[in-house]
């Protein structure tokens, strides 16, 4: 059974369509990527994941039960984490504190602050920093710590290679292994497709709302991600 | 020697207006909500106050027992039931809708209470005051409004700064929907805002019927001393209200002392002088 599934998830931002009904699964353990272009909806998708947009109870279903209509702050309570995109540290709150309230919702699991340190070393010496004084890979590591604090069974990964120089960016994804062995499921959304395929078990691309492809990244060829992602058929 | 005692009551004074800002300048950091009402609700704590007084035949303090929880639960009924519907990106819905709250207090209880001028029976705790030096000597009920404004802010400090609430008032300050995805409600924080800070109104609404006469009508005047209290400390600063509150009770009773019935006109001055000189307050908070 699907750890996370959704049927015909639609979006809307006032009058705007932003998603035409997503199906999509995934199986306890497992990492997916979800893949397209700006605007091609993958943000909108995990804010409504997350709860932060409203929509129908049976539109999302989560360890079986329907959680669609649910607001943010009991999203996480269930287990889904999130790392938004553009990190979103809370400026107010020193490293150690962003770390902490990550662990609000008080669910129960391995995840403390000495094991996120343990994860990523640098935070040991920056404890009491004020987040946002952090370079911006450090910012998106604490961004991580701060989603892993809540145990999540799922944890959602906005963008997080964005914007961020490739050396970093691979110390980052380093991160990762040690997250996929805690047990967590892991959905990343990334605009670099090599990067995307390195890392999961099945790739989604998004294409103006709509699901265009859905596969493993070794039976998925180049001429049909370059058309799921751009809409280019035969072209080049 | 009366300059020196001019200067301290001016101080103690301004301990007064401090509890008068803390609670505005709280509600505005955590979610940039301006109380038109406030001063409305600080007179409205003077009444209640007054109601139990007479009922029960308790001394002020004491009612405070049941001011101050029952301004607490009011608080977070208000901003749950009402207020919360209008925050947004937009800041003026909450200002139109304080400031009709600001006419509705007023006239409730002018209709309940009357316009006539109101005391808080203070007993001897009125005329009781401490020999410092020959010829100096403060009161004891200033004294303890003081000591009163500096234990509230002492302890908001702690709470914002120092625990897991503090945490998730702040973050949510920051960034209220980033703030819902760490499973904080942003409502029922803003809501706990609110009530807290009606508990300080209820504090200082109590001080203030013990200290002078009160009517339905004077509760714009001290909104006045609670915006320039904070506005002079630096938004964002607690401890910048207390020296905020205190700046302000000082030039109010020296500016009267030099120019006799120009107390309140001495305070506004010396308000509006900062507000040229550092427009961002004394104490601004870093981080804006």
């Amino acid at each position: 059974m699907s750890l996370l599934e959704t049927r015909g998830l639609t979006a809307f931002y006032g009058d705007f369509q932003a998603l035409f009904g997503i199906d999509f699964a995934i199986g306890e353990g497992e990492t997916v990527a979800i893949i397209g272009s700006n605007g091609a909806g993958k943000s909108t998708f995990l804010r409504s994941l997350t709860g932060l947009l409203a929509n129908a109870a049976d539109a999302i279903h989560f360890n079986g039960r329907p959680i669609g209509d649910l607001p943010a702050n009991r999203i996480v309570g269930l287990g889904i984490a999130m790392v938004p995109e553009g990190r979103k540290l809370f400026p107010s709150l020193t490293v150690e504190e962003n770390l902490k309230i990550g662990a609000y919702s008080g669910r129960d699991g391995d995840w403390s602050v000495d094991r996120i340190l343990e994860l990523f070393p640098f935070m040991s010496e920056r404890r009491q920093t004020p987040a946002t004084a952090l370079s911006g890979g450090q910012q998106q590591m604490v961004a991580i710590g701060r989603a892993l604090m809540s145990n999540p069974e799922l944890l959602l990964c906005d963008e997080i290679s964005l914007g961020l120089a490739p050396t970093v960016i691979k110390d980052i994804y380093d991160a990762l292994p040690a997250i996929q062995q805690a047990g967590t499921t892991v959905v990343v959304v990334e605009q670099d497709i090599q990067q995307a395929m390195a890392v999961s078990d099945r790739v989604y691309c998004f294409m103006e709302g709509r699901v265009t492809l859905e596969g493993a990244p070794d039976e998925l060829s180049h001429d049909d991600i370059k058309e799921a992602y751009f809409g280019l058929k035969g072209a080049a | 020697m009366d300059w020196v005692n001019a200067v301290i009551q001016g101080v103690l004074v301004g301990g007064l207006y401090a509890l008068f800002a803390t609670g505005l300048s709280l509600i505005f950091g955590v979610m940039r909500l301006v109380n038109i009402a406030h001063g409305d609700l600080i007179v409205l704590s003077s009444f209640l106050c007054l109601a139990i007084v007479s009922g029960l035949g308790l001394h002020p303090l004491i009612v405070l027992a049941i001011v101050v929880p029952l301004m607490f639960a009011i608080g977070y009924a208000l901003q749950r039931g009402l207020l919360n519907f209008t925050l947004g990106p937009d800041i003026l819905p909450p200002l139109l809708v304080t400031f009709g709250l600001s006419i509705v207090i007023q006239n409730a209880l002018l209709e309940i209470f009357s316009a006539d001028s109101q005391k808080l029976p203070a007993g001897a705790l009125q005329t009781a005051s401490l020999q410092i030096v020959e010829g100096l000597a403060v009161g004891v009920f200033p004294l303890i409004v003081f000591a009163c404004a500096i234990a509230v802010i002492a302890g908001l400090q702690f709470l914002f700064y120092r625990t897991a609430l503090g945490s998730a008032f702040r973050a949510t300050s920051d960034d209220a929907d980033t703030a819902r995805l760490m499973g904080i409600d942003n409502r029922h924080i803003f809501a706990l805002a609110m009530a807290i800070s009606l508990a300080v109104v209820a504090l200082a609404g109590v001080f203030l019927g013990m200290r002078t006469s009160f009517d339905p009508s004077i509760g714009p005047g001290r909104l006045i001393y609670a915006f320039e209290a904070v506005i002079i400390g630096g938004l964002g600063s607690l401890w910048g209200t207390l020296a905020g509150g205190i700046i302000l009770g000082v030039s109010q009773i020296v500016g009267g002392k030099l120019f006799p019935g120009a107390d309140q006109l001495a305070g506004h001055v010396v308000f509006l002088i900062l507000l040229v000189v550092r427009p961002r307050g004394l104490f601004p908070r870093a981080v804006d």
